[in-house]
């Protein structure tokens, strides 16, 4: 017999004079932990595989459930963690590329949470968000357009494609296939009621989501699944994935066992074959080749809607955006290595990339160091938590930002890290008919539209302390921010000041 | 340590008030010395400064540089640099009054120069661009040099001190200008220097300026890219540069200009009051000259070649009252100091937020 | 009038709201206290299970009402539309169970009684609690 050599990571612990073996939990967890036991009389748990997706506590009518960390230590080890050992033991057992979903969940420094914000006082007076108008609508395009007036004082100016959002929040890509047909409906229902976007990832895009067309973005990713001319005609823009912040310079992975057929015809791939996503577009080896798919798209859709290029937060971050400044782009998406994903390596996920606020700050000052800030809008994401660190971001220059994991977690995530299994409990990042079934798109866009709202109210409650009433004048604005148990390096690279300066 | 201005930034509040003669007719600068004094307590003595339109008629077709030297050896260098890009005309120290409460005197010198035309030639740039690239590069790479003032027919003048008595200190009563206008300061550090003073000025464009913009950061580092450079971290001069570089750059009419830096709240402009054709106008505003916004409590009065702008912000966060008798239009802080430059007006009003009151000389 | 309708697109199959129905129409103040002991309170909303679809049935209150034309106790009667049961003169004769074309009256051998929906209006809750408890809109409370 072979030895397993994995442990299991969790304890389900149950309080049994709570219990009144109703058995939702059993009922309730694709991944066959809790069962009845009808000699004993009493629920039981097989905790080899649980995942620690908390549907069985939630669900729970008496709270008799807990679940936690195994107890079972290893000897302690400042190097060689049990977590290191664990995955070690993995691959030596299967000899294949550690797989994880999410973003990356390693001990990296948060520069969120080590900037401040500023607030006005007596020389300057801060605005009552409730008896002043609070603006927060901005738009994402180019802004490089002359304007001339002819004799008569009239203004003539040429009009660019641009996106208007109320919020300067919008639903990051997540493709058809890594999440469900009504996690998608939740995000498009959720994007029209709030005046803003969604993201249709490299998935394509459903026939049943052409009606939310106006508020989609169509993304084109390296596989160019699911891209053909009336998809590109759907959407209110179009979105060249060139990489994302999970996994900086590979492609999309979705497993074969994830490929019905509902995905395989949006796809437009076959059933039950992996789908992998090349890492470079085989059309784009330089950033000439990209200036060509980006006007080729634009030709392809009459030079009505903006091109955004998304790209994954590197090293030289800053030159590649100069690049896609001058490419033709109207908008550009950065996107962290906090990001998450339905499924990367695991190595990859957790050791490359750089932070997004790092990216913005130096890509926003290298494009206004250039005279070029204006050609392009910027957009960030990976990992935007809360309404501060959408301020954060505006402040350090950014247009607006993209939300995707707070956007799973309203619909029901609790970053158990599983997607990559197809078991998804709460029926977000799974294909089965009785697994997705659990979302309610009627309750989860909902809940999408609760968060925004509730993030943007917070925002202008923020702004309004700082004195400020219109987002755009937040924009690029450091001097509001100053940092916190930064060293030097870090406070010039974000080019903000100490807390005290 | 106390950093100097332009090291740090310093927030301020302030008094201004200024007045022009529609007709041109030019009037003595001790009307607008004796507005300020009335407005003494929103001043802390710390600034205080004029703009005169009007002033120099015997040399009207010349720029007029008024410049500040810390040390001989800066006056030097920079009287190099002009003769090398301009023919001068003439040249002087600017005559001043000794005044107990003005002390630490810069040199303080006046040119009035022409472009050099090979040199303006070879630059392939129009005559306002070569000056006030000329002007910024003074100020950005020659040390203890700073030109305050650049325009034609008008002159800056400033101090550290009450404005009255900078106004004194000038002998403001020997000029006569078709407007004026003046500053007086209250910034809440103190400033090592004259340069920071109000009015800020880049050719013949002046603003005086009430209040702290919370957009200041968002401004500056939007306005940089096109060559300005804000070395005194002041939004007296961002306020400048961003009017500089939409009329005099983009062509804009001062209207418009002002839709650009107080631009309407969204739900006037999806209320229908303006007409499709102006409302997408200022969609387009909104849009592509979003940077260019300006936020926070302002009152300002910009001086150009042809007349006063003055604009409050959206908000309405700083004071500012008008009147009007004959041809003559007065702006200020203050009622009673209107009233002090004419007792009794054929009309006094406080105009909105947002909505600036622009005055141009009758051809 | 407002009643209970089902979205069996949404029906999970958990349960939930049988076990909060037996618990709210147990007397006993919390859900522990319902079932602790062994005690087995009686749910009058039973889950049907297929392979793809489960949906909950329990009374309709319907306008046709045979159960209380058929009642020989006089147990069963409308009051406000909503078809209740006095559990006092109930006898255990089934006949309603046999006449309800839903299956919604559900038999509690304990006390040799039926037990059925009565829209939580004789408990404490008010509100039917079982569209409460219903985690995916399962079933609604609604007027149509």
């Amino acid at each position: 017999m072979a030895i397993n050599y994995m442990n299991p990571l969790f304890e389900v612990v149950r309080n049994y004079d709570r219990c009144i073996k109703c058995r939702v939990c059993e009922r309730q967890c694709a991944n066959e932990v809790h069962h009845y036991d009808p000699d004993l009389d009493k629920m039981v748990a097989d905790e080899t595989s649980c995942v620690d997706c908390q549907r069985c506590v939630t669900l729970c009518p008496t709270r008799a459930l807990k679940i936690r960390k195994n107890e079972n230590e290893f000897r302690e080890n400042g190097n060689w963690s049990q977590q290191v050992m664990d995955e070690v033991y993995k691959q030596a057992g299967s000899g294949g590329v550690l797989l994880s979903a999410m973003g990356n969940p390693r001990e990296y420094p948060v520069y969120w949470d080590k900037i401040l914000l500023n607030a006005s006082q007596v020389t300057n007076p801060p605005i009552d968000p409730l008896r002043e108008p609070m603006e927060t609508k901005t738009f994402l395009g180019k802004k490089d357009q002359e304007i001339h007036y002819d004799e008569n004082g009239k203004a003539e100016f040429k009009h660019n494609p641009y996106l208007e959002l109320d919020v300067p929040i919008m639903f990051s890509a997540m493709s058809f296939g890594s999440i469900s047909k009504n996690a998608h409906e939740s995000l498009a229902r959720a994007a029209q009621e709030l005046g803003t976007y969604y993201n249709t990832g490299e998935g394509g895009l459903h026939k049943d989501f052409y009606k939310y067309g106006p508020n989609t973005i169509c993304q084109v990713a390296s596989g160019r699944f699911g891209v053909f001319k009336e998809y590109l005609d759907t959407g209110a823009a179009i979105e060249i994935k060139m990489g994302q912040g999970a996994k900086p310079g590979i492609g999309g992975h979705l497993p074969g066992m994830k490929i019905n057929e509902e995905i395989s015809r949006t796809r437009m791939i076959p059933k039950g074959t992996d789908a992998i996503s090349p890492a470079p577009h085989h059309d784009i080896y330089s950033i000439e080749d990209l200036r060509q798919l980006v006007l080729s798209l634009k030709e392809a859709t009459n030079w009505e809607k903006p091109v955004i290029v998304k790209i994954a937060a590197v090293h030289n971050v800053a030159a590649i955006a100069s690049g896609i400044a001058r490419s033709g782009a109207d908008i550009i998406a950065i996107d962290g290595y906090r990001g998450g994903t339905g499924a990367a390596p695991t190595r990859i996920r957790d050791n490359v990339g750089i932070p997004i606020e790092l990216a913005l700050a130096s890509v926003d000052q290298r494009l206004r160091d250039e005279g070029i800030r204006n050609n392009i809008s910027i957009v960030v994401g990976g990992s935007i938590r809360s309404s501060a660190d959408v301020v954060k971001a505006v402040a350090l220059g950014a247009d607006a930002v993209y939300i995707a994991t707070a956007a799973l977690l309203s619909m029901g995530c609790h970053l158990c890290r599983s997607c990559n299994t197809g078991k998804c409990n709460w029926g977000i990042a799974t294909q089965r008919a009785d697994l997705v079934k659990r979302l309610n798109p009627d309750i989860a866009y909902k809940r999408l539209v609760n968060l925004v709202h509730a993030w943007d109210h917070e925002i202008k409650e923020m702004m309004g302390g700082m004195g400020i009433n219109s987002l755009e004048s937040l924009r690029g604005n450091r001097l509001m921010l100053r940092g916190i148990g930064l060293n030097q390096k870090e406070l010039d690279i974000l080019g903000i000041m100490h807390a005290g300066e | 340590m106390l950093k100097k201005e332009g090291e740090t930034r310093i927030p301020a509040g302030c008094a201004i008030s200024g007045f022009i003669n529609r007709s041109g007719r030019r009037t003595n600068g001790s009307v607008i010395v004796n507005s300020i004094a009335c407005m003494h307590d929103r001043s802390n003595g710390l600034g205080g400064g004029y703009a005169g339109y009007g002033i120099y008629p015997e040399y009207k077709d010349q720029y007029a540089f008024h410049v500040f030297y810390d040390s001989n050896e800066a006056r030097i260098k920079t009287e190099a640099f002009i003769d090398r890009h301009f023919d001068v005309i003439n040249l002087s120290r600017i005559p001043t009054r000794k005044h107990p409460n003005i002390t630490d005197e810069p040199l303080i010198w006046r040119y009035f120069v022409n472009p050099l035309p090979t040199k303006l030639e070879e630059s392939q740039l129009d005559e306002r661009t070569y000056v006030a690239r000329c002007v910024i590069k003074i100020n950005d790479k020659i040390d203890g040099a700073y030109v305050f003032s650049s325009g034609k027919n008008m002159g800056v003048f400033k101090a550290v001190g009450y404005p009255e008595d900078v106004g004194e200190f000038y002998r403001l009563d020997e000029y006569d200008g078709w407007a004026w206008t003046v500053h007086g300061r209250y910034p809440t550090n103190t400033p090592g220097w004259w340069g920071g003073a109000h009015p800020f000025s880049l050719l013949d464009y002046t603003i005086v300026h009430n209040g702290e913009i919370s957009s200041y950061d968002a401004n500056r580092r939007f306005i940089e890219m096109f060559g300005y450079k804000c070395n005194l971290l002041t939004d007296t001069e961002v306020i400048t540069y961003i009017i500089d570089y939409l009329h005099r750059r983009l062509g804009m009419p001062l209207e418009d200009v002002a839709k650009v830096i107080a631009a309407p709240f969204w739900s006037e402009i999806d209320s229908g009051r303006f007409s499709p054709e102006e409302t997408a106008k200022i969609r387009h505003f909104r849009n592509v000259y979003s940077s260019l916004l300006i936020t926070g409590p302002f009152s300002i009065i910009l001086g150009f070649n042809n007349g006063l702008m003055a604009l409050n912000d959206r908000l309405k966060l700083r004071s500012m009252v008008a009147a009007e008798k004959g041809d003559t239009v007065y702006i200020s802080s203050e009622e009673c100091s209107i009233r002090t430059m004419s007792p009794d007006v054929d009309r006094i009003w406080s105009p909105r937020g947002g909505e600036p009151i622009i005055v141009t000389l009758d051809k | 009038m407002k009643k209970v309708y089902v979205n069996e697109d949404w029906c999970l199959g958990c349960h939930l709201c049988e076990f909060t129905c037996a618990a709210a129409n147990s007397g006993a103040p919390d859900m522990i206290k319902a079932f602790a002991g062994g005690k087995k309170p009686v749910a009058r909303i039973q889950i049907e299970e297929g392979d793809k679809i489960n949906f909950a049935v329990q009374c309709r209150h319907c306008e046709a009402h045979p159960c209380v034309k058929g009642c020989i106790a006089g147990a069963l009667s409308v009051q406000n539309g909503v078809i209740v049961c006095d559990e006092e003169k109930c006898v255990g004769c089934y006949t309603c169970v046999l006449s309800c074309p839903y299956g919604a009256i559900v038999i509690d051998e304990t006390g040799h009684k039926i037990r059925k929906c009565d829209l939580c209006t004789r408990n404490s809750h008010g509100e039917p609690a079982c569209v409460k408890a219903c985690p995916n809109n399962a079933i609604v409370f609604e007027e149509r």
